[in-house]
């Protein structure tokens, strides 16, 4: 196994855990910023998988954009889950 | 009883979508279109980044339509949270340290996301990408200064010119070649900054169009905060 298999490995670890965090944090905020990491995740995968393209949109809309958008919305709304 | 039906129902739909898919390879070439794009693309469209060939010169229409569909989504957002009084934005001040990290940042935030679209046909990326980068560098300063403003009619002129380039580098296409969107300005070199014909002229289009539209749409949001 090369160090990249490793790293790929791990990384689909934690993107498993980020994304069972995100379903199940009743702090929204929190589960926001779940969110955020599974993409910082996807987007490094993008880019082991040699689609550099995605990976650049990845990062700026899914790590940025649509965290802010989401961390707006609940500040208008209810930050915890009932 | 109905999480049993659920379960039923689930186990039947999975069994028959595992049955129709399983059939079909993962990762396996079927047909040649892949290998035809990479052969020809340098030759036919002058662009060194595959990738940007394809979305912007064989499948330019579509991309024009997704340039339309966000134009779209932008100008509904608009119109549901435009406020006419010229609300602010009611945040507060951030930190020192955040409004001196960002008063570094944000030159060379914008100048990455212009060089990701200038050179979107010769490195990864394109309008798109350097488009919300570009909106992302604005979003910092809009959280760390609450004084900084984006002119709305300013960014309205920059979209609706950006679009209006796109639209007509696609008449010209109609004009001095054979059908719309088609390579009528000559193709240069590979790998130079000036060259691969209209694509660079569509993705700095695409760029300016992109990053106006989030950034009027970041800053309609943020203004609606109590």
């Amino acid at each position: 196994m090369t160090g990249l298999t490793i790293m790929v490995y791990v990384l689909a670890v934690i993107l498993i855990i980020a994304a069972l965090f995100a379903i199940k944090q009743k702090d929204l905020i929190l589960a926001v910023v779940g969110s955020s990491a599974i993409s910082v995740i996807l987007s490094i995968f993008y880019y082991v998988l040699q689609a550099p393209d995605v990976a650049l949109t990845e990062a700026a809309i899914g790590v940025a954009l649509s965290t802010i958008i989401f961390v707006i919305a609940i500040k208008k709304t209810e930050r915890y889950e009932k | 009883m109905r999480k049993a039906t659920a379960i039923i129902i689930l186990v039947f739909v999975g069994y028959y979508l595992f049955s129709a898919f399983s059939g079909i390879p993962f990762g396996e070439k079927r047909n040649n279109l892949g290998q035809y794009y990479l052969n020809n693309t340098i030759s036919q469209t002058g662009a060194v980044n595959a990738v940007t060939s394809i979305v912007v010169s064989y499948r330019g229409f579509d991309t024009l339509g997704e340039v339309t569909v966000l134009f779209i989504a932008s100008l509904g957002l608009g119109a549901i949270l435009y406020d006419k009084r010229g609300k602010k934005r009611r945040l507060q001040h951030a930190s020192l340290i955040v409004r001196f990290g960002a008063h570094i940042l944000y030159p060379l935030i914008v100048l990455l996301g212009a060089y990701v679209f200038v050179h979107g046909h010769l490195t990864p990326g394109g309008g798109f990408q350097g488009g919300a980068i570009i909106a992302t560098g604005v979003l910092l300063m809009f959280m760390s200064y609450r004084s900084f403003e984006a002119s709305h009619k300013a960014l309205t002129y920059v979209e609706s010119i950006a679009g209006m380039v796109f639209a007509a580098v696609g008449f010209g296409g109609l004009i001095w070649g054979n059908s719309f969107l088609q390579n009528f300005l000559p193709l240069g070199v590979p790998n130079a900054v000036v060259s691969a014909g209209i694509i660079p002229i569509i993705y700095i289009a695409v760029g300016f169009k992109v990053g106006a539209e989030l950034t009027g749409l970041l800053d309609n949001m943020l203004k609606t905060i109590k």
